[in-house]
């Protein structure tokens, strides 16, 4: 139920970002527009475009070398775009660089920090780079950085390299916060608080692009998401929405209480099939199936115990949408 | 970008230079590179020279210099060489396999902070290896001031120049440590040896040492040894000189990049 716990989004500002050719909205915080980039006759990105709102978590999605990384490059400035248009809070990353910089804190893969310096030497020095920096006590503090103050950069584990790193993103207290692949290489534990910690940051109103080609992080922490696949955007949507393209159904599996007659479910909109195993009952559909069933029955007097809902995952949505498997490697992605 | 953004960007603090110098200045106490090899390696060859007795003699095939006032420079031409060479280049090239660089590029700190940070500090080591030679050339070798100390201020800031671009040069197109390294080593020898660190310029085939003039350390050591010796240094090594400082300085800024 992790979907439930995210934050709310106007169902119809929803729709209106829906699919590739979606119409350009004025007050976006990011904005692109049929990029395209190739390196050499490699077309990394073709046609890609999209619209983040400010304080929205926007999740971009897919299997590697779709795209992903040199997307966000074009969009923080790091990459010409061959073809296209960029805006971030209103600026061109390639003209205004420098002021993009300034309003914009990135967290990307292959990048380092020298081994020699220690944990607060690092955060003090790009402390000193922003015009307008967080309190470095309670960046250090949220991040959990404060007693690896001393530590050297090269001697930390990979949790808290990247944690570090998201904590230099933020340092600048930006007004988006880029950040590609932020838990790749993190144990379950540190992933989680990573995630905690992202939400967090989301309740600042910072805007966040999201890099990743984990199902349940995008899950967890997407207002909505464009998966991308071969250079292209395959689609753009909630986490639910994307998973109700898939065209798989949601199951609501539960006991009930007493017994009851099928044709109590079976007449609801949201109910397509309900089926008994057991003692329990199997009701197939979609929309706001569970809560759906619950009032039915609860109308009626019965109370559903045990109750257990199944939702079409991404996955599901990338293979319905793409005929791919997100993770054609998956013993390399799922260490 | 236009070149007051790439250098002095208007919003970025400037006391962030400061800091980023400070924190080069830690890493290059930490990982000595430059201090070993600059510093450490010109001071070594002077105390081999020193257990040799007769350098502070005057020899007669010299005419009447000492042993020691003629390799002086030669001394001064492998600190710098050896500073811009291997150590500017080596620490530059790994920041940016290490995508340091890019990390920083990223910032609103212009990565030419960092360019201009590792050359101070490259350049405080070249004036530490230079003011030891000098102090213990004078102390324990007899060696005497300059004769046209205006001159040697010249033709050491030129030598400085032209190295320095090269080094510049080659951590502007090495991709990793171990390519500036090995591009740093293509050059230190061959530069070393028409400085005349084997084989006194003078001693050498007339070919040899015409390649050895127009060599940037053969320049150097040839406007150090005259202005040591009382003459203005040449127009001509001078010349050389800049232009090598032009010509590598130039193709440092064309083909730099961050990643």
């Amino acid at each position: 139920m992790s979907l439930s716990s995210r934050r709310g989004v106007p169902a119809a500002t929803q729709s209106q970002a829906s699919g590739p050719g979606l119409i350009p909205q004025t007050g976006a915080a990011i904005d692109v527009r049929h990029l395209r980039k190739a390196y050499r006759a490699t077309v990394a990105v073709d046609d890609v475009s999209f619209s983040v709102r400010e304080g929205e978590i926007f999740g971009i999605l897919g299997p590697n070398g779709a795209g992903k990384t040199t997307t966000v490059e074009c969009v923080i400035g790091l990459r010409r775009p061959d073809a296209g248009d960029i805006r971030v809070m209103g600026l061109d990353p390639q003209a205004d660089r420098e002021e993009l910089h300034v309003i914009v804190g990135a967290q990307l893969q292959a990048s380092a920090l020298p081994g020699q310096l220690k944990v607060s030497e690092i955060l003090d020095l790009y402390h000193s780079f922003y015009p307008d920096a967080a309190d470095l006590g309670e960046i250090m503090d949220s991040l959990g950085l404060a007693e690896k103050r001393n530590a050297y950069y090269r001697s930390l584990s990979g949790g808290l390299k990247q944690r570090l790193s998201i904590a230099l993103a933020l340092i600048g207290n930006p007004k988006v916060a880029v950040l590609d692949e932020m838990t790749t290489g993190l144990d379950p534990q540190a992933r989680r608080d990573t995630w905690q910690l992202i939400e967090q940051v989301r309740d600042r109103d910072v805007t966040i692009i999201l890099v990743t080609h984990y199902m349940d992080e995008a899950e967890r922490l997407c207002d909505r998401i464009a998966l991308l696949d071969r250079g292209r955007i395959v689609a753009i949507d909630t986490p639910e929405g994307l998973a109700g393209r898939a065209g798989v159904d949601k199951r609501v599996r539960f006991a009930p209480s007493k017994s009851f007659d099928d044709r109590l479910l079976t007449g609801l909109p949201e109910v397509s099939k309900v089926e008994r195993d057991g003692g329990h009952v199997i009701v197939t559909g979609s929309g706001d199936l569970a809560n759906a069933v619950i009032l039915t029955l609860a109308a009626a007097g019965v109370t559903a115990g045990g109750l257990h809902l199944d939702t079409a995952s991404l996955e599901d949505a990338f293979v319905a949408l793409t005929g791919r498997h997100l993770h054609d490697e998956i013993g390399r992605v799922h260490r | 970008m236009t070149a007051h953004a790439w250098l002095l960007p208007s919003r970025t603090p400037r006391s962030a230079f400061g800091k980023l110098l400070q924190s080069e200045i830690k890493v290059a106490w930490r990982v000595p590179l430059g201090l070993v090899l600059g510093v450490a390696v010109p001071v070594l060859v002077l105390v081999i020279l020193g257990t040799v007795p007769g350098p502070d003699k005057p020899v007669k095939s010299f005419g009447g210099l000492t042993y020691f006032s003629i390799f002086f420079p030669i001394l001064i031409a492998l600190a710098l060489a050896v500073i811009s060479l291997i150590s500017l280049p080596v620490h530059l090239a790994t920041y940016r396999e290490q995508g340091i660089l890019r990390r920083m590029s990223t910032t609103p700190v212009p990565p030419s902070w960092m360019l201009a940070a590792q050359v101070i500090i490259n350049l405080a080591l070249a004036v530490v290896a230079l003011g030891i030679l000098v102090v213990a050339g004078t102390a324990g070798f007899g060696l005497g001031a300059p004769k046209a100390p205006g001159g040697f201020a010249l033709a050491l800031v030129l030598s400085i120049a032209s190295m320095f671009a090269i080094g510049l040069w080659i951590s502007a197109i090495a991709r990793t440590a171990g390519a500036a390294g090995l591009i740093g080593q293509l050059f230190l020898y061959p530069l070393l040896f028409f400085s005349g660190m084997w084989i006194q310029q003078e001693h050498m085939t007339p070919a040899l040492r015409q390649i050895s003039q127009w060599s940037p350390l053969g320049a150097a050591v040839h406007a150090l040894q005259d202005s040591m010796q009382g003459t203005f240094p040449s127009a001509q090594s001078l010349l050389i000189l800049a232009g090598w400082a032009v010509l590598f300085g130039v193709l440092a800024v064309r083909f730099f990049r961050w990643e």
